[in-house]
């Protein structure tokens, strides 16, 4: 692999550290968001729901 | 078809009442006609190959003041209500809104013009097809716009999201009509861009009452 | 159709796509470094020197930009013909990821269009058009939010999806008849040689596996947010 890019590099260095971060962050974002609904629903589903009136 | 012209009688004598949206929208126009040689500088050479991009952007600018309330105004005291349950189909209702709103700003605002393009030192040939291009065009300033005023007719602050949803969808329209100024500043022939002005004019007036019409119903419908 | 319908009962999309996910996950991976290896390791281009490197990150951002509106736009019509009962959920999910791409798409393209042309944007066709396709998605997850009724505010964003997509072969068609008033340059004309040609397949096909992974863990996310908030409105039942 070559890395060398000359005097390119200040434009393409930046281009793929762009895209890692918005790739990154995207994925970052998305897992985040899938453990938090499934904690929350996990939590729901363990509350005991006595409270309310038994349906029927 | 009298239910039809009823309506669009009904729409415009509306519209002239509740503070003149036609002398809103020429005010307008008026302004960032006034406005932009003070951001750009008086070089008239410069203003006149600029005037007609941004009197075509300030026509449909201003043409957008008054679209939210297209159907909103209607929808808020219960009449859409009514209208939709009479026997006018909705397609035709949005098409009567659609051509009162024209006539109570698109057409205005294609009236100023001539007028506006003086203060841009736009040569006479031009400033003809500044005039019919505008003429072609705000009718589908118009009828897009109304898809976009249908879509937030349930909101209260949708006037900022409706230019957001519909410039975009405008602009083809900014393109050739901007662009047919531009040919006859350039001395060539202004029918290819008009040409495709009046294609996408006659294909938004056309097909927009359906869009707006479905949007209408499920706001109606919940 | 069928096929489709099958799938739309949530349980039978999550137990499905809880298979799927791991797969397409490491597909994405392996595709990803296998296309940045190959990369690297091409040789400068005659005229554009290393940037046409940049080729292999701006292409994929904008392939996935255009996929992403494409896929709102067939759910969005699965919702409002055939009442498909989640693609309301899928077109919502999918839009973010859409807009993201595409503003990629136009970061890489302003840094690949520098050394080429000396200013960081030009008004190139292709470029314009993808400006106004990320303006498309902000109007569309903006009208997501300002609708409060969930069911309104999925058909009304179908509804502005479909319009969308009608009008997109046309503003790309006023763009590109623009850019030709004004002799606009093009950042990447026609032919691209061989040596080149695998590496940006790869990446494309890297960058939309990754975008349906990802759409994928949203969809799921979404089910199961939507779940605890029937549970909550049950409990205050």
């Amino acid at each position: 692999m070559n890395f060398d890019m000359g005097a390119y590099g200040v434009y393409i260095w930046p281009a793929y550290g762009v895209s890692a971060l918005a790739i990154g962050g995207a994925i970052v974002w998305t897992l985040v968001s899938w453990r938090r609904a499934k904690a929350r629903l996990a939590a729901l589903e363990k509350t005991p729901r006595g409270t309310a009136a038994p349906s029927k | 078809m009298s239910a039809f012209v009823t309506l669009l009688l009904r729409d415009i004598r509306l519209a002239a009442r509740s503070g003149g949206s036609a002398a809103l929208a020429l005010s307008f126009f008026a302004l960032v006609a006034t406005l932009v040689p003070l951001g750009v500088g008086a070089d008239l050479h410069l203003l006149s190959r600029v005037a007609g991009g941004v009197l075509w952007v300030g026509a449909v600018l201003s043409a957008l003041l008054s679209l939210d309330r297209l159907f909103q105004g209607d929808f808020e005291d219960g009449s859409l209500d009514l209208i939709a349950l009479s026997p006018l189909a909705l397609e035709l209702t949005a098409l009567a809104k659609i051509a009162a709103h024209w006539l109570s700003t698109g057409l205005p605002l294609t009236l100023l013009s001539p007028l506006l393009a003086l203060l841009f030192n736009l040569p006479g040939p031009a400033t003809a097809i500044l005039f019919v291009s505008l003429l072609i065009g705000t009718p589908a300033v118009s009828a897009i716009g109304a898809i976009g005023a249908s879509l937030t007719l349930s909101l209260k602050r949708g006037g900022l999201i409706l230019p957001l949803i519909i410039l975009p969808l405008l602009s083809p329209a900014v393109i050739f009509g901007a662009g047919a100024v531009q040919a006859a500043l350039d001395g060539m022939a202004a029918k290819d861009a008009l040409g495709l002005l009046a294609a996408f004019a006659t294909a938004s007036v056309l097909l927009s009452p359906f869009a707006a019409a479905a949007c209408v119903r499920l706001n109606l419908g919940g | 159709m069928n096929f489709l319908f099958r799938y739309a009962n949530p349980h039978e999309f999550m137990r499905l796509s809880g298979a799927v996910l791991p797969v397409f996950a490491v597909a994405t991976a392996l595709c990803l470094a296998i296309g940045l290896y190959l990369g690297f390791s091409v040789p400068p281009d005659y005229q554009q020197g290393t940037t046409v490197i940049l080729m292999f990150i701006h292409v994929p951002a904008d392939v996935v930009a255009e996929l992403a509106y494409g896929a709102i736009a067939v759910c969005s019509l699965l919702s409002l013909v055939w009442r498909h009962p989640l693609s309301d959920t899928a077109a919502r999910a999918a839009a973010p990821f859409g807009a993201m791409f595409t503003a990629l798409g136009l970061v890489t393209g302003a840094l690949w269009g520098k050394p080429m042309w000396g200013t960081y944007w030009v008004w190139d066709a292709r470029l314009t058009s993808f400006l106004l396709l990320l303006f498309l998605y902000f109007g569309y997850m903006a009208l997501w939010n300002a609708i409060e009724d969930e069911t309104r505010a999925a058909r009304a964003c179908a509804i502005l999806a479909l319009v969308g997509m009608v009008n997109i072969p046309i503003i790309k068609f006023s763009v590109d008849w623009w850019s030709t008033l004004h002799q606009g340059e093009s950042i990447m004309s026609g032919k691209i040689a061989p040596v080149y040609l695998a590496p940006l397949l790869i990446m494309m096909l890297g960058y939309v596996l990754l975008f349906l992974t990802l759409w994928m863990v949203r969809i799921r996310t979404a089910i199961l947010e939507r779940r605890a908030r029937n549970l909550m409105r049950e409990a205050a039942a």
